[in-house]
């Protein structure tokens, strides 16, 4: 027995005011029916006395106060879900999009989810290979890992997270693999890319879509992720699989969010967001993660375009304050056609030292990115120092440097969107880069290491200098 | 007078709950909220109405469910069983949660913070008789092999000591009693509950005396932190702010540290859950969580009981400090803290000051630093406690012109300083040497068993650091110049402090040796580099080339010192010898 009730006292932006509403419980979801018949959703975001602020999910567009009936349903937003789900597209509310039948649950899921107790998480170690030599080799993505792409306008993050998830497996064991995608905004072009990528490989049969167009309700996109994340909890921990989120794109999030927050007229933060962006979003990426005792996995890949490229935005700051490290897309890179553009020396994942070495990628694994990544990072200085000096003024030392960092550039990073290396490919790619290098240069590679695995390249390549 | 405080909500907005009819009710009160039995806590008073902070999420919540005032501010448990605990922002033990409700956090289940079923073997240290005053130290309890919990009397209770003996006690069983001049009776348990948002009391506040030594290089040479002091760690995401603070929970010379993850990333807490009770502690080679208290509030978890976890962090620190010991707390991250504050302020539509914090963020902030110190305990026998706080920030996009920074560096005397730039570079721990600084120098002299070691050290650290100031201006001139342009002392000049900055400062918290270095170890390892300094400036002073002198081996030696163990010591001396030998030879 449902209430109904007829009294709106004001519409503003995505809100609805609603007066005289007796037991209205804060976070429930309510239908709004307006004159014509037409059926909206909303959430309850406060109550104040017999007052209600709604949030109308699909906009206010055509609410009137005399005929707009309001229809508390007394419970959360709530996801049903079944092993069903896997291959089915949904709308960004978890609506079935795909004209196929609607999904008999196993069970309905409050999509606000609870937070994972720390006690019970277990430590992320075991290494994802991606097939991505500048992932794999340097900045490795673990099992229940949150790693973002930060990218920017015209940059091909849609890509290279197609390629994570066409390519992502575990090493030497057979694991239930799935996708789940959340759309935010994003254009039907990118959408439909991803559902063709994933088609073409088979993988769209254990994909979940959740799908909000750039020409969807904005509001909607609120509820996107959480509908989201509620599936893939479902799929990891109740039928334990890997599943690996997407979500694309988290700054189309954001806004929705702000325009909520400023129709509330609350105090904003930093540039017009709500001060509390960062709960927020940690109540998302933090679903991610692997529990004791439960073999299943969420692996999350957030996707987000920063504006002008800016990484102090608050969107892309606040998520790396999340997430546990981050890969950024560099524009010079893609300019040299160097594809995946990865920007490697601010890319960056928390994880991987826990999930490489010995039994799990290689012994020499870590010594050898450290190595890597300092050479690069040298490389890159004398790059610049030979923009301003010339390269005829460059020391010796700075030559070496920045021939080597053009040959990582050339040979490591730019892979391609196809290519799937696997990580012994990877490291030895590395060791044959590092070559060049007399072997007391390499200060940050173990000299039992460099024994072992510098020599066989010297005999293939003969010996430098 | 109706009974106390039991009211009606009349509205919900996220965290910030109003209810009505909550005459009696005082500030910071905790109540219990709703049907779903959340639990919350008084932050403003209007005639009967009270705006209630949730610690819990309030989904489901709304307008006429019962409010229950319990009558007590948010209090902690102090006792036995805080040792090796893990608790949320309030003191709800996390494991016994996740053995009652699995591995989701559910809502409205408060659970004791000490075990109440526990018996702990207790030792009197006074007789019956004796007269006792609050503070007194009265009896014993072996809590972990590393701690030793002293029972003592609680604020407020005095007179003559009862029917104590020793045995074995739950927390909440009586041990003794206390008669006081009026004839009036307190019991004693093993137990005492403190509220958390004021300092707990203590006779006499102490200047640092003496450095806290970590076993970090870059700080204990050039930036230590003092006994009691304050410590700031800002960092931009992805400089290593955690790790620092990891390393230092794991190697402070500390009797007992308590570790808060405010906010902090959910697989970071597990980092810290799992790694800790594996580790050893150095001095003892027992599990270091033997003498650890972890509170775990991550990000994802309410934000009100973050806004709490500091408090309920430094509580249980400041009594462990009022035992007599000394203990260090870590709170990662402050700046979790104040946006929780921010966030109930503005749902509590306070006017807001700079970006949106409320205006008493400085003033909580200092009044939260303040709480550190090296003191004299209350009570006898006479003992001196100390505590000691290192605060992460998170400034947003880096920026050290944040309200959360500068409210912090108001306050502390260290700064360690992060940079991006450095972490980079793989340039580990990040801690930048030019902009960085600490007000405790003085102190790491005490710290040293040979003194006159403790003065050389000194000179050294004088000398090395400005090697490293004179890098920062010789590498301008560089890059406009060219290398080959400034003298040959100065490339020796540069050489070194390279040398100081990969082969000292430069240090792999993940390598099993180079994780901790001894003062020993610090004073040889810089001892080495300075000599080859002094021995550079007397080779070209001798016509030598600069560039062959930075050939020799024992430049490797010097790269591969910080991977000598400790016991091995004297190899790193040793070094020295291969220097003369081989610039001899040149």
């Amino acid at each position: 027995m449902l209430k109904e009730y007829k009294s709106v006292s004001s519409v503003a932006g995505p809100l609805m005011m609603v007066q005289n509403v007796d037991g209205a419980k804060f976070g429930h979801i309510v239908d709004i029916e307006l004159g014509d018949g037409s059926i909206r959703h909303g959430q309850i975001l406060q109550v104040d006395g017999d007052n209600v602020l709604v949030q109308v999910f699909e906009g206010t567009q055509g609410v009137d106060l005399d005929e707009t009936k309001i229809r508390l349903l007394g419970k959360p937003s709530e996801l049903n879900v079944s092993p069903d789900i896997l291959g089915r597209v949904f709308s960004g509310v978890g609506i079935p999009k795909d004209n196929g039948p609607a999904i008999i649950p196993d069970a309905k899921k409050d999509v606000n989810g609870n937070p994972i107790n720390p006690y019970s998480r277990d430590f992320p170690n075991e290494f994802i290979q991606t097939g991505i030599s500048t992932i794999d080799g340097l900045n490795p993505l673990v099992r229940g890992q949150k790693l973002p792409i930060f990218s920017g306008a015209g940059l091909p993050h849609d890509e290279i997270a197609a390629q994570l998830a066409r390519q992502a497996t575990v090493l030497g064991e057979g694991e239930e693999f799935a996708v789940v995608f959340a759309a935010m905004g994003i254009t039907f072009e990118a959408a439909q890319f991803f559902i063709d990528d994933l088609t073409k490989t088979g993988a769209i049969e254990r994909s979940v879509m959740f799908i909000n167009l750039a020409n969807d309700p904005a509001i909607e996109r609120i509820a996107t992720p959480r509908f989201a994340l509620t599936a893939a909890e479902y799929l990891a921990f109740e039928r334990g699989m890997q599943v690996l989120v997407i979500l694309n794109d988290m700054t189309n999030y954001c806004e929705a969010l702000r325009e909520i927050s400023a129709a509330r007229k609350e105090v904003p933060g930093r540039r017009g967001y709500p001060g509390y962006l960062y709960t927020d979003l940690a109540t998302l990426y933090e679903r991610a993660g692997r529990i004791k005792g439960n073999k299943g996995s969420i692996t999350m890949v957030p996707v987000l375009t920063m504006p002008e490229d800016d990484k102090t935005h608050p969107v892309p700051d606040l998520t790396g304050y999340i997430t546990e490290g981050q890969i950024i897309m560099s524009r010079s890179l893609d300019r040299k056609s160097i594809a995946p553009p990865v920007d490697v020396l601010p890319s960056l994942s928390r994880l991987k030292d826990k999930g490489i070495g010995e039994g799990k990628t290689r012994e020499d694994h870590a010594d050898l990115y450290n190595q890597l990544y300092a050479a690069y990072a040298k490389g890159k200085e004398s790059q610049e120092l030979a923009t301003i000096l010339g390269e005829g003024a460059l020391s010796e030392e700075d030559a070496k440097y920045m021939k080597f960092a053009d040959s990582f550039e050339l040979r490591y990073i730019s892979q391609g969107f196809s290519e799937n290396r696997t990580i012994e490919q990877t490291l030895d790619l590395g060791w044959e880069l590092l070559s060049v290098f007399d072997d007391t240069e390499l200060k940050r590679i173990d000299v039992d290491l460099i024994a072992k695995y510098m020599p066989k390249f010297r005999k293939n390549d003969g010996a430098s200098d | 007078m109706s009974e106390l405080g039991q009211g009606k909500i009349v509205k919900v907005a996220g965290p910030v709950v109003v209810a009505q009819g909550m005459s009696g009710a005082k500030m910071y009160d905790v109540v219990r909220v709703g049907e779903a039995n959340l639990i919350g806590e008084i932050v403003e008073l209007n005639n009967d109405m009270a705006s209630i902070q949730v610690y819990e999420g309030t989904v489901g919540v709304g307008p006429g469910e019962p409010v229950v005032n319990t009558g007590a501010p948010l209090s902690v448990e102090l006792g036995p069983g805080l040792i090796s605990s893990i608790y949320d922002g309030i003191q709800r033990p996390l494991d016994k949660l996740y053995a009652l409700e699995g591995s989701f956090i559910q809502r409205g289940n408060a659970l004791p913070g000490l075990d109440r079923d526990k018996k702990w073997q207790f030792k009197a240290t006074v007789e019956n008789g004796a007269k006792v005053v609050a503070g007194d130290i009265v009896g014993e309890v072996q809590e972990s092999s590393l701690m030793l919990h002293k029972i003592m009397v609680p604020l407020g209770v005095e007179g003559t000591i009862e029917g104590i003996s020793d045995g074995e006690y739950t927390v909440d069983a009586p041990i003794a009693t206390v008669k006081a001049d009026d004839g009036s009776v307190s019991e004693i348990k093993l137990m005492q509950k403190c509220p958390v948002r004021s300092q707990r009391a203590s006779k006499q506040r102490l200047a640092p005396n003496r450095a806290m030594v970590t076993g970090q290089r870059v700080i204990d040479t050039f930036f230590p932190l003092g006994v009691g002091g304050t410590a700031c760690v800002p960092g931009p995401f992805g400089t290593g702010k955690t790790v620092v603070q990891h390393q230092l929970a794991k190697w402070i010379d500390a009797d007992m540290v308590v570790y808060v993850g405010c906010g902090e990333r959910g697989n970071e807490m597990t980092d810290v859950l799992t790694e800790f009770p594996e580790l050893k502690d150095p001095k003892s080679g027992k599990p270091l969580m033997e003498r650890v208290v972890l509170i775990a509030n991550t990000s994802d978890m309410p934000v009100a009981a973050r806004e709490a976890s500091v408090y309920t962090g430094i509580t249980i620190a400041e009594y462990f400090r009022d035992m007599g010991y000394r203990v260090a707390l870590m709170a990662d991250s402050t700046s979790r803290w104040a946006e929780a504050m921010r966030e109930i302020s503005t749902r509590l539509e306070e006017m807001p000051a700079e970006e949106g914090y409320p205006a008493y963020l400085g003033a909580r902030i200092a009044s939260f630093y303040e709480r550190s110190g090296r003191i004299e305990c209350l009570g006898s026998p006479s003992r001196e406690g100390a505590l000691s706080i290192i605060g992460a920030v998170s400034p947003p996009g880096g920026d050290l012109s944040d309200s959360v920074v500068q409210a912090t560096l108001h306050v502390v005397k260290v700064f360690w300083s992060l940079q991006s730039r450095l972490a980079q570079q793989r340039h580990f721990p990040a801690i930048d040497w030019l902009t960085s600084y600490s007000f405790y120098k003085q102190y790491l002299k005490e710290c040293f068993d040979d003194k006159a070691m403790a003065v050389e050290m000194d000179d050294m650290i004088k000398e090395a650091m400005s090697l490293l100031e004179k890098e920062a201006d010789l590498l301008e001139i560089v890059r406009l110049v060219g290398a080959e342009a400034i003298s040959k002392a100065d490339q020796i000049a540069l050489a070194v402090a390279k040398s100081i900055r990969e082969d000292y400062l430069h240090q792999n918290a993940f390598h099993s040796v180079d994780t901790y270095t001894s003062l020993e170890k610090q004073y040889a390892m810089l001892k080495v580099i300075l000599h080859l300094y002094k021995k550079g400036l007397e080779a070209v002073e001798a016509g030598i080339n600069p560039v062959d002198i930075f050939k020799i081996e024992a430049m490797e030696a010097i790269a591969r010192a910080k991977y000598i163990p400790e016991s091995e010591v004297s190899k790193i001396v040793d070094i020295a010898n291969q220097i003369d030998n081989q610039i001899a030879k040149l």
